[in-house]
């Protein structure tokens, strides 16, 4: 957690910190105000973090810190000074996406896919921790993930064959 | 969306942050895990000048078993960490059951026990179970500590016993004679909902004899409420399903809700009546792993 400031002309102080994200450190002078999803978004310009409902219901502004999904609307930037963060953009290498990304697509899970950033961060922290979910493990892995669209079917079943297990398409 | 500008510390030492909020009183807040500030901050319900967090204090990511006296909690566990905790799941399945089952994975990964407690939301899933097993809360203030019953520290929604210069450190569960214990809560959605009712239970039982009980209400009364009707009843009763079931009946009577747009008040005091029921029949049979519910 950051300790380092400089007080502004405007007598607002602005906080030293490094974040590694993707596996890369940034270092950022930011306001105490900053959030992690507002840091990601601008700040670094890494706009697959997705905001939703800013108030830690929906889920689809979810991140890995430290390897756990939080909501990064409801995490101030300077506490994560030191810390590591995974966003979607961190999945794929250049030349093919993850597992789950694919069977996202494979599946249909995504439809309008404003949630889907959010659920493929629930999604890979929950295989992460659990290689072989069942179901309901799958379901309450990505209960703190809301999607209009899809009914969610898709979603479950995209996990499950992300996870080696043979799935009805 | 943006919060409001303010102002950051974060003091290593107790007797730092007091200072700091007692030399900024109302301007300041204290920040734990922020789930609960935060939002408010964004809904402008609060805009404070100055974010005092106490996660760099010592001992707030404690969680200790002490033989022989009880199990250490520091205000700054996540909920995750207690529902995951070997060190509790041990003692008391009914701790880590009511932090599993709160808000979602992402919250839980943030949010705090100091922070379900020093909000003091009636529906909070935390403090029913703990002051159930007859936890006590330690609070630290610019002259000192004092420790308290954990049920006293609640005075009303969104209100507390702590200074505007104290702090909640940590809340204590003692080694007790309580043979089981159970959280049973009901929302409207599994994940991501408060309680419409959470009933917590702690009971003694020797030889088929109810010798002590503790039943406390959440989310049907502005604080959590001891149950003191029913805990005078069951004492030196058989623990049979008609004690259980009178029980629930006095319960009932016992609790205070109100109507809102979750439920109304007498849906509540059926929610009441069956849990009590419920949890007190499984605690004589699975003790502190008792699980009631999904």
């Amino acid at each position: 957690m950051s300790s380092n400031y400089i007080t502004d002309s405007h007598g607002i102080r602005r906080y030293l910190v490094t974040i590694n994200v993707n596996g890369i450190d940034y270092t950022r002078v930011i306001k105490a105000n900053v959030l992690l999803a507002n840091f990601l978004r601008e700040e670094l310009d890494l706009t697959g973090t997705k905001k939703g409902c800013e108030i830690g219901d929906c889920g689809s502004c979810t991140v890995l810190l430290n390897d756990k999904p939080v909501n990064s609307c409801l995490v101030l930037a300077l506490e994560c000074d030191g810390m590591s963060v995974t966003t979607v953009e961190g999945l794929a290498t250049t030349s093919s996406l993850d597992i789950i990304q694919e069977k996202f697509l494979e599946f249909g899970a995504i439809q309008c896919g404003y949630c889907s950033a959010g659920m493929i961060m629930s999604a890979k922290a929950l295989l992460m921790k659990n290689p072989k979910p069942t179901e309901e493990e799958v379901r309450k892995g990505i209960s703190g993930n809301l999607c209009r669209c899809t009914g969610y079917i898709n979603i479950i079943k995209a996990i499950l064959s992300a996870s080696g297990q043979e799935v009805p398409n | 969306m943006h919060l409001p500008d303010f102002d950051f510390y974060a003091p290593e030492s107790v007797a730092e942050a007091c200072e700091l909020m007692t030399r900024y009183q109302d301007e300041a807040r204290v920040i734990n895990g922020g789930t609960d500030i935060l939002p408010r901050m964004k809904n402008q319900v609060m805009a404070p000048a100055i974010l005092v967090s106490i996660k760099r204090l010592p001992g707030m990511k404690r969680i200790e078993y002490i033989p022989g006296k009880g199990i250490v909690i520091g205000a700054g566990v996540t909920l995750n960490e207690i529902a995951l905790s070997e060190v509790i799941e041990s003692k008391y399945h009914s701790i880590c059951h009511a932090a599993a089952h709160m808000a979602a994975n992402q919250i839980r990964n943030i949010g705090t026990l100091g922070g379900n407690i020093v909000a003091s939301i009636p529906s909070a899933d935390m403090p029913p179970i703990l002051i159930a097993l007859g936890a006590t809360a330690k609070i630290a203030g610019p002259t000192g500590e004092r420790v308290m019953p954990l049920e006293d520290v609640f005075t009303g929604p969104g209100k507390t016993v702590l200074a505007k210069n104290e702090i909640l450190t940590e809340v204590f569960v003692p080694d007790g004679k309580m043979t089981g214990s159970a959280y049973h809560k009901f929302a409207l959605r599994r994940a991501g909902a408060l309680a419409v009712v959470g009933v917590a239970v702690a009971v003694e039982i020797e030889k088929g004899v109810i010798k002590d009980a503790r039943v406390v209400l959440g989310a049907v009364a502005p604080v959590p409420l001891r149950a003191v009707k029913v805990d005078a009843f069951l004492k030196g009763k058989p623990a049979t399903d008609e004690v259980f079931a009178e029980a629930g009946e006095i319960a009932y009577d016992e609790c205070r809700p109100i109507t809102d747009f979750r439920a109304s008040a007498e849906y509540r005091r059926e929610l009441v009546k069956v849990y009590t029921k419920r949890c007190l029949k499984k605690v004589v049979t699975d003790g502190h792993k008792a699980v009631v519910g999904g």
